[in-house]
């Protein structure tokens, strides 16, 4: 058994491909791994490649979720990426819409959407000393 | 009767055993790959349950032919406390513990058939089939 998934750090954005077929507690410690990398190396993407999964259960699922929502606190930004098309099929039968998760087709294109994502952010930060509106901040 | 295997259901890694021997029958039944993943994400999910609301249990899977189709049919049961109300833990979002509510209404939408034994103090069975 695969005791970790490894977590790669690429300039301002953390890579993850899930290649093994996950047990439960795979799962959350890789649900800790990943938020401890977020806040070390001050993250701003996260990058998960799912292309090898046969299967995603509400388990796998939720994981997600919490990992899309706890990195949106830590203001990183998460694409999951490379679902099977049979996988997609099921978990929407299943009943699992994995709502507010952005998802790409490919590392390719999830990498375009995630660079494009984190520079929308970055637009709205101030410039060091600039003086700005703040409603424009209190909208994000 | 074709191929039959028990395996037990006490640990989480259990869980994935089970889903890759369904896998292995699903593909010797010449699922689609649609139905191959639907049965082995369903059993995924009751095996769970089995485990984490039934204190573990055993699974069977089997391989067999229903109206001339190939098929496999899986039991999965546990001798935990049981559902009081089957009709409400069928119905989406409802949970007992802390999870998504969605494993046996979620796991009966993959499934051909589905069928759910179960009493309070009595253990649960979870029976499914899926042919091709």
């Amino acid at each position: 058994m695969v005791e970790r998934i490894p977590i790669l750090k690429m300039g301002n954005f953390l890579l993850l491909s899930i290649q093994v077929d996950m047990h439960d507690q795979l799962a959350l410690d890789l649900q800790e791994d990943l938020t401890a990398q977020i806040v070390k190396h001050r993250s701003r993407g996260v990058l998960i490649d799912i292309s090898a999964l046969e299967i995603v259960d509400s388990f796998i699922g939720r994981m997600l979720s919490h990992i899309a929502q706890v990195s949106r606190i830590l203001d990183a930004k998460v694409i999951v990426v490379g679902m099977q098309p049979a996988v997609a099929i099921t978990l929407v039968e299943l009943g699992l819409s994995l709502e507010g998760i952005a998802t790409a087709l490919n590392v390719e294109k999830g990498m375009r959407r995630l660079e494009k994502m984190v520079d929308d952010d970055m637009i709205l930060e101030p410039e060091s000393g600039e003086a700005r509106d703040i409603s424009v901040e209190a909208g994000d | 009767m074709g191929k039959r295997e028990t395996f037990p259901l006490k640990q989480e890694t259990d869980i994935v055993l089970i889903r890759q021997r369904v896998r292995k029958y699903a593909e010797e039944a010449k699922l689609g790959i649609v139905s191959q993943t639907k049965i082995v994400t369903a059993a995924s999910e009751i095996a769970r349950n089995a485990l984490i609301y039934g204190g573990g249990g055993e699974c069977v899977v089997e391989a067999c032919s229903r109206d001339g189709r190939s098929a496999v049919y899986l039991c999965i049961s546990d001798s935990g406390a049981g559902i009081a109300d089957i009709d409400r833990a069928m119905v989406d979002g409802y949970t007992s513990g802390s999870g998504l509510g969605l494993g046996l209404s979620g796991a009966k939408r993959l499934v051909d058939a589905f069928a759910i034994d179960s009493a309070p103090g009595q253990g649960t069975r979870v029976e499914l089939w899926k042919w091709r």
